[in-house]
């Protein structure tokens, strides 16, 4: 798809034969294929050579690194093949569209690192003896933590196709094959590229902690900076600790550099819209897969086969485009899809309520919902203490646009980095000075998450329109007045944006951070949190699965009764144009 | 000149489904046939059914009754060798220029090499050279509806639809790309055989079209049907031009045969508060109000006078002038608009007073706002939902047209000063805040 729009009468002889970019860009593809090769091989070997023990040599950590890197990107291309069926059938079958939707919204209050408690005995027995069935068992964690966002994006993008160019494609007669790579996956590019590298952001915080897997009597730890750190903390050795964030922030930079910065960049072409006049970044990246020849020579075959797969999907002439029209209700079809749908459902709750009561005393279902009470406090009253931190201060910085321009990327690559790589400094910190872990361990939920709010807020204030800030200037607006009416009003939606992300990060991050270790010495929090991580750790799957749905009742009602009122309000009231 | 036949409508019927289930017809059993060499163009206001019509003939929606055949085969969905140009350029923003033209080809199948040559081609007839890379954000509108022409275009097709293709432009460019097209068109440079041109613009249809379709709305329905036998290049200033455009006028502010008014009044309730109210802007209608009872019209101007005065097109001017007749401010006939004793006064007194007059007349002439005002009044906090106003015209309109009908009612009001309403609350007051 990365493809320059072909200029027609250039002349491209007159080229030389290499350029600098083409030495960069035989770098990397020799890289990735080394990686490639490197990742599959231990991916088919048998798990007894596969989990010999990690070394805490600093000289591994690059190829752990390449190996964690390797994960995120088989996790990121599963994503993006789900996005695309899930979604699609979502936005084009109104019956899929009335289970789909809702589930995904309930998967998305899963907790990530649930999924693989309960997923990894499956994977395993899949190919046994093997290292790709634990392999399978992080990647799909690794999944569940970016799939869904990208398939809503998808969705909420296909819905939104404008009706000129539906009908421009129907008239055109596009196949379904080439509306797809002609319109829809076009169209969704921008919100679906944004999606996807806030994925991997939050990816990299599952990597780390889906690596070293410890459920019940299966201890593995696959290749990799988790579990490095894994060790780390089992050695308690400082030193390596201190290496793996260096790694970490190496493997973050460069993530940034050639892959987010770029891709971001080349969405913007898939923008529709007028013509702006700010000037658009050209990261060095972009420019070598734009301009080295070695690039061209690689993808050119692969684009003219995609191309070449269009026309053999053309619709012969005598074939009748459907039409599309506003969905006829068919009441009885509907009806009867409407029944069966209530009666799965409530066979399915009905199944869930009596295994769970005859699994769980009552008297413990209601401990488990009060344990969930903690975890609700320290989510509100963290997420209120980064606001009040970050929201002046992003406003402050996304208001002097060069300022914004330089603090922007750090903010966002502080919200890709793993927070729980820094957990053991805090731990070891709090195991020396004898704190109350309920109340020192609550800041490790937001530690990775504010960043969220902190780069959202510094997006909003850049989005202000000048005339507004001139006005408010002009008006002589200060002091509360000034926030009250006119930054706080401003930077609101996005700011929404921001704490929802980090609201949904924090209460994941709650099963890592309410329950750590240090050495042999263990620190637990009470909180529904450290509940699930220690019935994962004794493998007691009942009660994981008890402390997970507890979890995505907090969330969901969270989200439904605190965050979704205030997004409607925000985008009635407080959208800019 | 008119050749074969290769299009034919026959009573063609379409509507949509209301909420309560009953049909809300759109289009009424329109007749039309189209033969090789002729433009003919579909001229109405907007609701008048005329882009419905169209649809149905590209293929991109179904009649409910009646038949659309292209070249002796019924149309069920969009049949090669129809091609459209659409109001809104409809350009995919990702692809360049040529992209954008070729891509219709891509979808034919057409080889690559093939590809290129014919959309350069195109692409040079339709004046587009040297912006071959160019992606259209980049494009000015003139420019990018010249590539809307050339997409369409460099398939070849038989029939070529036009959308009202001019009327996202400003007048000079508009002007431009017209006489390129009739250039092209009347010296049989264009690979197509007939044109259908939809348009609200009454100059636009006299200007290019052999023969006119004039469209009444509610529901949607041929008029009438003019041959325009002028010679090309027509000139506006032609007496034998203004003619026929005065004569579309007057066609177009006839009063309705009572008889046939009161009939439609029962199948599609004009009246009470279920009318279906369009957003006019209280602004427009005094500036009307003003221009009308200014010198030379002293109370009584030509509508196409009037018109270019306000630099009005048709779907703006009727609009402004049927709510003015509504409030019996105007009359309409004759293709004149006529100042009612009240709408003299309207024009001609300050804010405060104006603002009582509208209010009187809000009030006695529209049953919707005299319906609001007396729900507030008689509730004892003098408070009520918007909530409760939607789901009461939603029993006879779409929820978009009850959404645009109270936001109607909702400015309307506000000016008058007959009730208040808050959008955060969603709710009307009397009261405004003090």
């Amino acid at each position: 798809m990365l493809r320059q729009s072909s200029p027609v009468s250039v002349v491209r002889g007159a080229r030389r034969a290499f350029n600098l970019y083409d030495i960069v860009a035989a770098g990397l593809i020799l890289a990735f294929l080394l990686a490639f090769a490197d990742a599959s091989r231990h991916m088919a070997a048998p798990l007894a050579t596969e989990t010999r023990p990690i070394s805490l040599s600093p000289a591994s950590l690059p190829l752990y690194a390449l190996r964690s890197t390797m994960r995120m990107l088989a996790a990121m291309a599963a994503s993006l093949v789900f996005t695309f069926v899930f979604a699609s059938l979502a936005a084009k079958s109104r019956r899929a569209e009335t289970v789909l939707v809702p589930l995904l919204d309930i998967l998305q209050s899963v907790p990530v690192l649930g999924f693989i408690s309960v997923t990894v005995t499956a994977f395993m027995a899949l190919a046994p003896g093997h290292a790709l069935g634990a392999e399978l068992a992080a990647i799909f964690a690794i999944f569940t933590s970016q799939a869904w966002n990208m398939a809503f994006s998808f969705y909420q993008s296909l819905k939104t196709i404008p009706d000129d160019l539906k009908e421009a494609s129907r008239s055109l007669r596009f196949s379904a094959w080439m509306r797809f790579w002609r319109l829809e996956v076009p169209f969704a590019a921008p919100a679906l590229i944004w999606n996807m590298m806030m994925s991997m952001s939050g990816g990299w915080f599952f990597v780390v902690a889906c690596e070293a897997i410890n459920v019940g009597s299966t201890n593995l730890l696959l290749p990799g900076i988790g579990s490095y750190i894994a060790v780390a903390v089992d050695q308690r050795n400082l030193t390596a600790i201190f290496w793996a964030i260096g790694t970490m922030l190496a493997v973050i930079l460069l993530y940034d550099q050639i892959l987010f910065r770029p891709l971001v960049a080349w969405s913007y072409r898939f923008r529709a819209g007028e013509e702006d006049e700010t000037p658009k970044p050209r990261p060095w990246m972009l420019k070598v897969l734009q301009r080295s020849h070695l690039v061209d020579l690689v993808t050119r075959p692969v684009l003219l086969g995609f191309d070449a797969s269009l026309r053999w999907t053309r619709l012969p002439a005598a074939h009748q485009v459907a039409i599309l029209e506003a969905d006829r209700p068919r009441p009885i079809a509907d009806r009867l899809w409407n029944a069966a749908l209530i009666l799965v459902g409530t066979a399915g709750t009905v199944y869930f309520v009596i295994t769970v009561h005859r699994a769980f005393p009552m008297r413990e279902i209601v401990d488990a919902f009060l344990l969930g009470l903690p975890t609700l406090v320290r989510v509100v009253v963290l997420i209120a203490l980064a606001s009040l931190v970050w929201v002046p201060i992003g406003i402050a910085v996304g208001l002097r646009p060069r300022l914004a321009a330089a603090l922007q990327p750090i903010a966002q690559m502080m919200a890709a980095f793993p927070a729980n790589l820094l957990f053991p400094l805090a731990v070891s910190a709090i195991v020396y000075l004898r704190l109350d872990p309920d109340i020192w361990l609550s800041p490790l939920m937001v530690l990775g998450t504010q960043w969220y709010i902190l780069f959202n807020v510094i997006a909003g204030a850049s989005a202000v329109p000048r005339d507004l800030k001139d006005a408010s200037g002009n008006l002589g607006l200060k002091g509360w007045l000034w926030w009250k009416n006119f930054a706080l009003p401003a930077v609101f939606p996005y700011y929404l944006t921001g704490a929802i992300t980090a609201s949904g990060g924090s209460w994941n991050a709650a099963i890592v951070a309410e329950w750590v270790s240090w050495g042999d010495k263990h620190l637990a929090a009470h909180g529904i949190g450290a509940y699930i991580a220690q019935a994962t750790e004794k493998g007691d799957m009942d009660r994981v699965v008890l402390g997970i749905v507890v979890m995505i009742v907090y969330v969901i009602g969270l989200n439904r009764l605190f965050w979704r009122p205030l997004f409607r309000l925000a985008e009635r009231k407080y959208r800019m144009n | 000149m008119p050749g074969e036949q290769i299009l034919s409508v026959q009573g063609a019927n379409k509507s949509f489904r209301r909420p309560n289930g009953e049909p809300l017809v759109v289009l009424e059993s329109v007749d039309l046939t189209l033969k090789e060499g002729e433009l003919v163009g579909l001229l109405g206001r907007s609701g008048s059914g005329k882009s419905t019509l169209l649809r149905l003939i590209a293929g991109l929606s179904n009649p409910n009754g009646g038949s659309v055949e292209y070249l002796g085969k019924p149309v069920q969905g969009p049949p090669p060798g129809i091609a459209m140009v659409f109001q809104s350029f409809a350009l995919f923003p990702w692809l360049t220029v040529l992209e954008n033209v070729e891509i219709g080809l891509e979808a034919m199948g057409v080889a690559a090499a093939e590809m290129r040559k014919r959309a350069l081609a195109a692409i040079d007839m339709i004046g587009l050279d040297g912006y071959e890379s160019a992606f259209p954000r980049e494009l000015s509108g003139g420019m990018r509806q010249r590539v809307g022409f050339a997409r369409a275009v460099v398939t070849h097709p038989n029939i070529l639809l036009m959308d009202e293709p001019f009327s996202a432009l400003d007048v000079l460019t508009a002007e431009t790309l017209r006489t390129d097209f009739l250039d092209l068109w009347s010296e049989g440079q264009l690979p197509i055989k007939a044109v259908v041109l939809v348009t609200h613009n009454i100059e636009e249809a006299v200007q290019m079209c052999d023969r006119i379709l004039l469209f009444a709305s509610n529901p949607g329905r041929i008029l009438l049907e003019l041959k325009v036998d002028l010679p090309h290049p027509r000139n506006r200033q032609d007496p034998a031009f203004r003619a026929l455009v005065e004569r579309i006028y007057v066609a177009m502010t006839a009063r309705q045969d009572p008889v046939a008014a009161l009939a439609r009044a029962e199948k599609f309730p004009g009246t009470g508060i279920a009318t279906i109210l369009p957003r006019v802007s209280t602004n427009l209608m005094a500036g009307m109000a003003e221009a009308v009872a200014q010198p030379p019209y002293s109370g009584r101007a030509d509508l196409p006078d009037i018109a270019r005065q306000l630099q009005l097109e048709i779907d703006e001017l009727f609009p402004v002038a049927e709510t003015l007749q509504m409030l019996r401010l105007a009359e309409l006939e004759g293709g004149d608009i006529r100042l009612t004793e009240a709408g003299r006064r309207f024009a001609e007194s300050e804010i405060t007073e104006k603002k009582r007059i509208f209010a009187q007349h809000l009030i006695a002439y529209l049953p919707l706002a005299a319906h609001v005002r007396r729900v507030l009044d008689e509730r004892p906090n003098h408070d009520a939902p918007k909530g409760r106003f939607s789901e009461e015209l939603q029993d006879h309109m779409t929820p978009e047209a009850a959404e645009m009908t109270l936001r109607s009612v909702i400015n309307w009001g506000r000016f008058a000063e007959i009730f208040a309403y808050d959008d955060d609350g969603q709710r009307f007051t009397l009261e405004n805040p003090s």
